[in-house]
């Protein structure tokens, strides 16, 4: 039993590990990325989809189709990327990401969990394909269209509203930012899960403390979040977003009747220190001279043995 | 002619009745938007969310991703202003399913500049996968249903409350201008309660000798209807459009996108709000302070005739059925 607790430890950081890796190698390659997202959410996401939600296997293409044309009434080739996070059955969880510029690190997790081949990576921010770097509805492991941040939560609630009119068991998971609670139509969201009393809904908020401007702090006041979300009729709680049996046991404190969101304290520089000098800009990383480059790619070689290929 | 009360919440009730996928949402405006009856029916059908129009509408496209049709009900000052972000990125683009029903058409309320939706058409004909009807009197407020529920996108439909004129016997037709009178000399398209007040003084301009082609427009969006284009080829004098929104965007673009499209050169008047917000009054007081009254046709009339027609008010009528449909075909209708 001790040695399976260990297993399933070492596996989800087998996965952040990996995640951490792959975004590098990518801001590498592509002279900046969202990196501070990967240091931050690595263990959240990793967590999620390798312990805590209850998806089916991928029932999409290992690697991700080209870019299909957006909704319309006549466009029949139109696909989303929900099926990387497997099949919709009554039973099972569902998956939403809410601040879709995170879709590096969420494509970074859907190869480690193998769910899509590493190949899609390769296809990151190029013309024609679907694997986008503001993720899309199109996009791999994505099902809305989210990249107006603070309307995933509200779209989320209607999804609970009728999953449980069909009287469907699944959870509905959401990954959030921190930097969502600035905006009034996420705090509509939650008054509205609490009026409907929806339990099916779990938000984990990444709380890395930054937005695009730099700390939140010095951007507009968000906290106390945790007081904040109780009084708006959610059940919350405050745990150190790097700690995965933390994660673990905050998806399963008891919140019947009530939304759960797990604030979950991360920073964004964890398990890549170097860029800790940053602060206190940390939103999209930008290597902007070789001195910045070598530095980052010794790291690269030292933490992760170097790039894969 | 027959006016008629609170038509939109005894039909929503009854055409609701068979189809369990319809769910009403609200946003705090019950019964100003009159769904207190179908709250009443089919409590578990109606879903309040208070004045939480953005949320409002972001959780229609999540209910509509799951296979419902939401209706959803509030002023459209308070969805295609407020929540427009929403209406695109969680409705139109994803082309779903969600019924957007917008009160409180341009100068038909009182509440003044925030609560007159004047350019709801012109706003949302931009944005893409979304079809716009507009109802101009109570067989209209009941037959959109039907058309909204044949199209598989969002709709936003200018729907009218209170009391409400019934002009016509023939349901809506998606993207079928209804021909209200026939003529050769000038076209004039109407749409929403425009109709009414044009037909108040097109007979009185007929006996004058002109002959008016009159079109009454409810789809706004897709507007490609080969009879419009038709009578627009065909007319001597010119075009006149009256439109219950800013002449920017709506009936009167529409028209004129049409023509120059089709290139037909003719000119072309525009009646509606001329570039400006309303304030708060009467519908009448204020059809006749920014000139949309039916007044103001005829001098539109006289202007691409370039004649007096020496008609006053004496000559306004009271709009009666019998007249619109002795002057049209039925096919037409």
């Amino acid at each position: 039993m001790a040695h399976q607790e260990q297993d399933w430890k070492d596996q989800i950081k087998r996965i952040a590990n990996g995640v951490r890796r792959r975004v590098l190698e990518f801001t590498l390659r592509n002279g900046g990325g969202y990196l501070s997202q990967a240091c931050s959410s690595a263990e959240i996401l990793s967590t999620l989809y390798g312990k805590i939600m209850n998806l089916g296997p991928s029932i999409s293409p290992r690697i991700p189709l080209p870019f299909a044309g957006v909704p319309s009434k006549n466009n029949k080739d139109y696909f989303t990327g929900a099926g990387y996070n497997g099949p919709k059955e009554p039973h099972l969880d569902r998956f939403f990401l809410s601040p879709v510029h995170y879709a590096l690190v969420l494509y970074a997790v859907l190869v480690e969990t193998d769910r899509m081949a590493p190949e899609g990576l390769e296809m990151f921010n190029k013309d024609g394909s679907s694997v986008e770097m503001i993720g899309a509805d199109h996009s791999p492991g994505h099902e809305l269209m989210s990249g107006s941040l603070g309307q995933t939560l509200s779209q989320v609630l209607g999804i609970a509203l009728a999953r449980k009119r069909k009287g469907e068991t699944g959870k509905n998971w959401v990954m959030m930012s921190d930097g969502e609670f600035m905006i009034g139509q996420t705090w509509e969201a939650v008054e509205t899960l609490s009026f409907y009393a929806l339990d099916s809904v779990c938000v984990f908020i990444d709380a890395n403390g930054q937005s695009a401007d730099g700390k939140i702090e010095t951007v507009n006041q968000i906290e106390p979040l945790k007081s904040r979300l109780e009084s708006f009729g959610a059940v919350a709680v405050e745990i150190d977003g790097h700690n995965i049996e933390q994660i673990v046991e905050a998806a399963n404190v008891q919140h019947v009747g009530k939304p759960l969101f797990v604030i979950a304290r991360t920073r964004p520089y964890c398990g890549i220190d170097i860029l800790e000098k940053r602060a206190p800009k940390f939103h999209y990383v930008r290597i902007s001279n070789e001195q910045e480059k070598q530095e980052l790619e010794n790291f690269l070689r030292q933490r992760f043995g170097g790039a894969e290929k | 002619m027959k006016i008629e009360t609170r038509v939109h919440e005894r039909n929503l009730v009854r055409w609701a009745s068979d189809k369990p996928e319809v769910l009403v949402f609200s946003a705090d405006l019950t019964n100003s938007t009159e769904i207190g009856l179908f709250k009443e029916t089919y409590p578990d059908r109606f879903y309040s969310f208070g004045m939480t129009e953005q949320n409002m509408m972001s959780a229609a496209g999540g209910m509509a991703r799951e296979g419902f049709t939401p209706f959803v009900h509030t002023f459209a000052v308070f969805m295609y202003r407020r929540a427009l972000d929403q209406i695109e990125m969680s409705i139109a683009y994803p082309n779903l399913r969600v019924r957007i029903l917008g009160f409180l058409p341009g100068i038909t309320t009182p509440g003044g500049a925030s609560h007159q939706a004047i350019n709801d058409v012109g706003i949302l004909r931009t944005v893409p996968n979304m079809t716009i009807l507009e109802t101009g009197d109570a067989t209209e407020v009941e037959s959109v249903l039907d058309v909204a529920h044949s199209v598989d996108g969002p709709v936003y439909i200018r729907q009218l409350r209170g009391q409400i004129p019934r002009l016509f016997k023939e349901p809506m037709k998606l993207g079928k201008c209804r021909v209200l009178s026939e003529g050769t000399d000038l076209v004039l398209l109407t749409s929403g309660i425009m109709t009414e007040e044009a037909l108040k003084i097109t007979g009185a301009i007929r006996k004058r000798g002109v002959s008016i082609e009159h079109l009454h427009i409810s789809t706004h969006k897709p507007f490609h209807d080969e009879r419009v284009i038709e009578a627009l080829s065909k007319t001597k004098y010119g075009v006149i459009t009256m439109e219950n929104h800013t002449i920017l965007g709506g009936l009167g673009s529409e028209v004129a996108e049409l023509m120059a499209e089709n290139a037909i050169g003719k000119r072309l008047i525009r009646i509606g709000l001329q570039d400006t917000y309303a304030h708060g009054g009467s519908k009448e007081y204020l059809m006749r302070y920014y000139c949309l009254d039916a007044m103001n046709l005829v001098k539109a009339v006289e202007n691409l005739l370039g004649e007096e027609l020496d008609i006053t008010e004496a000559d306004l009528i009271e709009p009666e059925l019998e007249e619109i449909e002795k002057s049209v075909k039925p096919e037409d209708l």
